[in-house]
């Protein structure tokens, strides 16, 4: 194998697994903000006045923060993940 | 009809979370690839654009004083002139990379604003506390953009960018109309609830 064939290899390799990485860390960012909204769901369950619903006003019921979290989370991954890990594959 | 201010604050809170994770993952993939589908490069100027105009009913129906309608109306027009800077710079119709100075402008003014209108100290509840950490937090971060302005492919100046709107949403969510903070509650507070 002659050195240019060899560090074109190499070359390719290391794109390769810095694609790689940045797909992981994309596909991650979602599932990450959802687990933190989970935590604090977990961590402060009055937060969630579904759980205990009786006796609260429409604003209460509406407004469930970690909720928000975890949707924002699910979003992320599933609507604007796929597109970018679409796009970061095609650049290999 | 109007619900707590606390709850306001959480809505924004899940807006700027939106826009942080945006930023995250532009700074990641870097501009080439994020502006490889033409709708993904108006996301977050949308979000912060749409989050100026959401601030004027804001500023309309949960202001109780004349300097909180101010820093209110401050913060609407600000978040506007950012998000209609970055539309423009998306659109090609706005060509210099100082363009960004508009959202590092944004951040001065919303920090100082956070600051100013906020009569309260520190540890008076949880409310102040949050206003002189967030109003900091803003003006220390607007150095992120203006490094974006100077050298627009900085992975550092565009990681900070994203981690200012992550932190801020998270001590948004934080906020409650009267808690302690640090185990501190002013008498003149009202009545702290969790």
């Amino acid at each position: 194998m002659s050195a240019d064939v060899a560090h074109e290899l190499q070359r390719e390799t290391e794109t390769k697994e810095r694609v790689g990485m940045r797909v992981r860390v994309v596909l991650a960012l979602g599932p990450l903000t959802s687990l933190a909204g989970i935590v604090w769901a977990v961590a402060q369950p009055w937060r969630l006045t579904l759980l205990h619903p009786s006796g609260q006003g429409f604003w209460w019921l509406f407004s469930e923060p970690p909720l928000y979290v975890v949707l924002v989370g699910l979003l992320f991954r599933f609507v604007i993940a796929p597109g970018i890990v679409a796009d970061l594959e095609a650049e290999r | 009809m109007t619900p707590p201010a606390e709850m306001v604050h959480w809505w924004f809170a899940t807006g700027f979370l939106i826009i942080g994770l945006l930023l995250f993952a532009e700074a990641i993939v870097g501009t080439e690839v994020w502006t490889r589908r033409p709708w993904r490069k108006y996301l977050w100027p949308s979000f912060l654009f749409g989050m100026g105009v959401f601030m004027w009913p804001v500023m309309t129906f949960f202001t109780n004083s004349t300097i909180h309608m101010v820093a209110h109306g401050t913060w609407a027009q600000f978040l506007m002139l950012a998000g209609g800077a970055e539309l423009g710079v998306a659109r090609g119709k706005l060509h210099s990379q100082y363009w960004r100075l508009c959202s590092a402008a944004a951040m001065l003014v919303s920090g100082t604003a956070l600051l100013v209108h906020e009569q309260q100290h520190w540890l008076f509840a949880r409310a102040p506390f949050l206003h002189h950490t967030l109003g900091w937090t803003m003006i220390v971060g607007s150095i992120f953009p203006i490094a974006q302005a100077i050298r627009p492919r900085s992975l550092t100046a565009a990681t900070g960018f994203a981690t200012v709107f992550v932190t801020t949403a998270v001590m948004l969510f934080c906020d409650r109309d009267s808690a302690a903070i640090f185990g501190h509650f002013s008498q003149y507070a009202g009545v702290p609830h969790r």
